[in-house]
């Protein structure tokens, strides 16, 4: 399920109302997110062995 | 069973000895229906030559992305259109994935920065780095900072790096096809220093880079001529905006008889599961490679992707009997 957020796909960065985006969310059970879901910004992302942050400029740092 | 396989019994389970370029390619193209007794012969070999025991490693991206070398396979670098971008760990935050990675039973902590080689702010980093990791947390410190000066190498060696990794990523007659921005020399030439420094040589590679069968058996006997301390072995994941981004990844079975000729290559070494084995081997996979000559692993998230949850993997080698190697049995 979107949050309720989330206008771009955290993967790929396109919309998430463009396409289908499956694919993605397949992908994403072993890659953290890069683009940020609500400005589609790239994020700056450090994986460590036992999670992830990403941050992006304007919209701040997610951990997982 | 079939002749390769006495032949290989033979020569490397009961004698040490690792099967040549010509021989391991016999075993690449081993039917599927040997595949069981290829994997039980590196299983027996792996047992006789190094033991139960797997050495649990964590890694960790001290410099990530804005790489400006052009290894296709890798989102690191600054000449794709890759969705990763530059970031520099700071040492508190180096300092708690030590100890995270020390707390689930692991000796080795790997330190990986996405260069052609290290400038002054990175060995400046890595000798803060390690320095406040040894104070903090006991475990085994190496690195991965791309090609090496002989002054770098005295410097890692006198910080109290005790193994450096350095993958040859691929064999030489392949590799202009995967980098074009050094050469497979240049890298054989750090691997070597490291060498002679006496710290430990970590150098393996990625299985699935469009590299032929023939390829994947000269891989192995190039380095098997190395005689590295651990090979780490990758499978392909394909990142987004690589030239590899569109490659198929590697078949199970074809990964697993990798991983059974490697080790047929070399008796010895440190055989390590590393990346993409999630994705190209699965659960049921990762345990008959630990089944099937793998005797080290990577535990937890790899430097720009996710892996299994550490308790998954050691789970899996408490329901093996595998111990996992203590930090008094690595000196």
């Amino acid at each position: 399920m979107q949050c309720p957020t989330q206008t771009f796909c955290d993967r790929c960065g396109l919309p998430v109302t463009e396409g289908d985006h499956a694919a993605c969310a397949a992908a994403r059970a072993l890659e953290p997110p890069r683009f940020c879901p609500r400005c589609r910004r790239r994020m700056k992302v450090q994986v460590v062995p036992t999670g992830w942050t990403a941050t992006c400029v304007e919209h701040g740092t997610t951990h997982g | 069973m079939s002749e390769i396989l006495d032949r290989a019994r033979t020569r490397v389970l009961e004698s040490g000895a690792g099967l040549d370029e010509e021989q391991i390619l016999e075993v690449l193209r081993l039917p599927d229906e040997d595949l069981p007794a290829l994997l039980q012969l590196a299983h027996d070999v792996r047992m006789k030559w190094c033991g139960p025991e797997v050495e649990v490693e964590g890694i960790i991206s001290l410099k990530t992305g804005g790489c400006p070398e052009d290894c296709h396979f890798c989102s690191q670098s600054g000449l794709f259109a890759s969705p990763v971008r530059a970031v520099w760990l700071d040492i508190p935050s180096l300092v708690e994935a030590a100890k995270q990675t020390a707390a689930t039973g692991a000796t080795e902590f790997c330190i990986v920065a996405a260069v052609r080689g290290p400038d002054k702010r990175l060995m400046d980093q890595m000798r803060a780095g390690v320095k406040a990791i040894k104070e903090a947390v006991d475990i085994q410190v190496a690195a991965s900072l791309g090609m090496l000066t002989k002054e770098q190498v005295d410097e890692l060696v006198e910080m109290g790096v005790h193994r450096y990794n350095h993958n040859l990523e691929t064999c030489r007659s392949y590799f202009p096809n995967v980098v074009t921005t050094h050469s497979f020399e240049e890298r054989w030439e750090t691997l070597k220093m490291v060498r002679d420094s006496g710290m430990e040589v970590c150098c393996g590679g990625i299985l699935g880079l469009g590299e032929t069968i023939e390829q994947r058996a000269e891989f192995a006997a190039q380095l098997a001529e190395l005689d590295p301390h651990e090979v780490p072995l990758n499978f392909l994941n394909p990142r987004p905006g690589t030239p590899l981004g569109d490659r198929p990844v590697v078949e199970g079975k074809d990964a697993l008889r990798a991983i059974a000729a490697f080790r047929l290559a070399m008796p010895k070494t440190i055989l390590r599961y590393a990346g993409g084995r999630e994705i190209t081997l699965g659960d049921l996979g990762t345990r008959d490679g630990l089944l099937g000559g793998i005797n080290a692993v990577i535990v937890g998230n790899y430097l720009t992707t996710l892996g299994r949850p550490a308790t998954a993997d050691l789970d899996l080698l408490q329901d093996l009997k595998m111990p996992v190697k203590s930090l008094s049995a690595t000196f």
